[in-house]
């Protein structure tokens, strides 16, 4: 009988050399006539020990990792397709700590499915929520996803339900459904693990949105950045047609919803709504005013749910298990789970999917271990670029989103990027300017001028003198206020916040270089 | 009546670029929102978008050239001018930065001899930043030709360059 074998196909993996492992396996197999089959899937997240190879044995999966394509022969030699022991042997994957004590609610199948079997999907619960909605009215689905508390994991972390129900009540003879699949935050690959790993969870979340709001079409608007995305998408959108789950009539209920991939063009801006939705009509990717809501004049000037990967992929199961299943993980106004990645100088790097509650140290240090280099921890940015820099001493503030704007951050996508005691935070905070320059759309003011004033005031303030960089110091405050209040979106709008964390915690680095090396 | 588009002459192009242009045009400019599945249509075919194609392809997509130039230079990722053989997307966001991406971009930039937009002198390698590959927990990233790459320091990207040469 053969044995199954699961090498991932994540690209994580991959740029870790999981297809050369995979390839070793199939040879060495081959020259041992053994009867392997080998199954790419996504990734567990669990990135320090990837490339993590299973092997399905009678006590279920057991994991092996990080393997090189060196190790394969020893492997085969150490019995590993049977279970057997070896030094790279991890025991039950479901049974290492670090996924043991996850919730994995959204990232349920992640790393679990073959990506590309339709049929695999359905074998895990797949297609279930679908099944569900296809029964309810479309106020009742609407209702069913407000009343989970869910909110947008993109990182606005608007309520779901709400857009949902303004679309809704919305009155046009065409409605869109789209997926915001810009990751472009530092720090985040949730989208890209559920689109490589899991795509048919996608797919199933925007056919039951189409369906809640009366909308027929939509889009998948990916980030060029991710070409192995791109490719498990459109297989799956394939197989999904094939099957009878998009088109015309969906499961035979008469409805239709049509779906494909969009290609950005790497502007990290378009990961805005509304700029998202400019590029998507094939213009420049400016942000637009707001009003009207996407949700009232959205896509091509229609009603339009816009919401992220996670998000969108959070439905399914919503509607399979229960708004209240959902909305009993968490905490306060922060309901259900977030797919926290774990990045940067970190020891043991990856997803850590958990109800809303656990502290940024629990995270780093549990989870992480500390940093890769073994250097004591001096900052973590939560929330991408945008997100503010946190000192050690606010590393107990609990995940979830009123307690971080709290202190003045954002839990965003949930991006956790560590930085070791090496960092210079004057560095950091001239880069988010720097990075809001590169990458403003340029339609407001504050941001297209104030983040290239902030790089050279930031210059100043570390070639001058005491006096000149206590000047420029309430210079940089003030632009930051400008910036703040007067950006047009999140990008100059919230560009101050690196800034201004750096400013706060670590005035030390600030200090213009003449001086840092006198003392 | 004479259609108003023969009234406009079109500059001369290279006939590869023009093919080009109305063959992804002829395929592409019906969907809705098709400039940027056009211009990947370009760029993938020819490896960029020449200023050459602009006129064309606005007359094609009934757009002015002004908006057509405007899509084009607002997006990182179309490009105006040929690239190298292979494009080296070097991540230098925070992630990255925070496992000593910086120290790697001095590296590349010194073993190429090249800045970043710039292509080697051989014509071999083009070098591009980009902010993030979502390859965070195995930082630093970058991508050569949709392949991606993690943990790379100077010694692996030189032990990699060695092996893409031979």
């Amino acid at each position: 009988m053969s044995v199954t074998v699961y090498v991932p196909c994540d690209a994580s993996a991959l740029s870790l050399g999981a297809e050369a492992v995979a390839k070793a396996i199939a040879a060495e197999a081959a020259v041992r006539n053994a009867d392997v089959r080998i199954v790419r899937n996504g990734s567990r997240g669990l990135y320090w020990l990837e490339p993590m190879v299973e092997v399905e044995t009678g006590q279920g999966r057991v994991a092996y990792g990080p393997v090189q394509p060196g190790n394969v022969a020893a492997l085969f030699d150490a019995d590993f397709l049977h279970g057997g022991d070896d030094v790279l042997a991890l025991g039950p994957t479901e049974d290492i700590p670090w996924l043991k004590s996850q919730q994995r609610l959204t990232f349920a199948r992640v790393g679990i499915v073959d990506p590309r079997s339709l049929d695999d999907y359905r074998a895990h619960g797949g297609y279930r929520g679908l099944a569900a909605a296809l029964k309810m009215e479309p106020a009742a689905i609407v209702q069913a996803v407000t009343d989970s508390g869910l909110r947008g994991r993109g990182g606005a972390a608007f309520p779901a339900g709400i857009k949902w129900k303004t679309c809704f009540d919305a009155t046009a003879d065409q409605k869109y459904i789209v997926c915001n699949a810009d990751e472009g935050d530092s720090g985040t690959f949730s989208d890209r693990m559920v689109m490589e790993g899991d795509p048919f969870v996608l797919i199933e979340g925007m056919t039951i949105a189409g369906l809640a709001v009366g909308a027929t079409h939509g889009y998948i608007y990916l980030r060029i950045e991710y070409p192995h995305a791109q490719r498990a998408l459109e297989a799956a959108i394939d197989a999904a047609k094939a099957g009878g789950y998009l088109g015309e009539n969906i499961c035979g209920s008469g409805k239709a919803f049509h779906l494909e991939v969009r290609m950005a063009a790497g502007a990290y801006i378009c990961g805005e709504e509304t700029s998202l939705l400019e590029s998507l009509e094939g213009r420049r990717g400016q942000v637009r005013f707001k009003p009207p809501l996407p949700a009232i004049q959205g896509l091509f000037g229609k009603p339009t749910v816009i919401n992220n990967v996670i998000t969108l992929a959070t439905v399914p199961i919503i509607l399979d298990r229960g708004a209240t299943f959902y909305r009993d993980f968490g905490t306060g106004r922060s309901r259900g789970t977030m797919p926290i990645q774990l990045a940067g100088n970190i020891k043991r790097g990856g997803l850590v999917e958990r109800a809303f509650g656990l502290t940024l140290r629990e995270l780093i240090e549990d989870y992480g271990g500390g940093t890769a280099s073994g250097r004591p921890v001096r900052a973590v940015q939560v929330g991408g670029p945008l997100g503010a820099y946190i000192p050690v001493s606010q590393l107990d503030t609990p995940i979830d989103y009123e307690a971080f704007a709290a202190i003045n951050g954002m839990v965003g996508h949930g991006g956790v990027v560590v930085f070791d005691d090496t960092v210079d935070m004057a560095a950091q905070a001239r880069f988010a300017m720097e990075f809001c320059a590169i990458e403003s759309c340029g339609k407001c003011t504050p941001c297209r001028i104030g983040s290239t004033r902030g790089v050279e005031v930031i210059d100043r303030m570390l070639a001058g003198s005491i006096a000149e960089r206590e000047r420029n110091e309430v210079l940089l405050r003030d632009l930051c206020q400008t910036m703040l209040a007067g950006s047009l979106c999140a990008l100059g709008g919230m560009a101050p916040f690196p800034v201004l964390s750096a400013l706060d915690h670590y005035p030390e680095d600030f200090a213009g270089t003449s001086q840092r090396k006198a003392s | 009546m004479k259609s108003v588009k023969n009234v406009t002459s079109l500059p001369q192009i290279d006939e590869k670029i023009r093919d080009a242009v109305l063959d992804v045009t002829a395929r592409l400019k019906d969907q809705p929102g098709a400039l940027l599945p056009v211009l990947h249509g370009i760029q993938s075919a020819l490896g960029y978008v020449p200023e050459d194609a602009i006129p064309l392809l606005a007359r094609e997509m009934n757009l002015s050239r002004a908006d057509v130039h405007g899509v084009v230079s607002f997006y990182h990722f179309f490009r105006t001018h040929p690239a190298g053989k292979r494009v080296i997307y070097l991540c230098r966001a925070e992630s990255c930065q925070s496992m000593g991406a910086m120290k790697l971009e001095q590296h590349i930039k010194q073993r190429l001899g090249v800045d970043f937009h710039e292509t080697t002198a051989d014509g071999a390698w083009t070098l591009e930043p980009v902010y993030c590959l979502g390859n965070c927990a195995c930082s630093p990233a970058m991508m050569v030709d949709d392949e991606l790459k993690g943990r790379v320091t100077p010694e692996s990207f030189d032990a990699w360059l060695q092996s893409e040469a031979t």
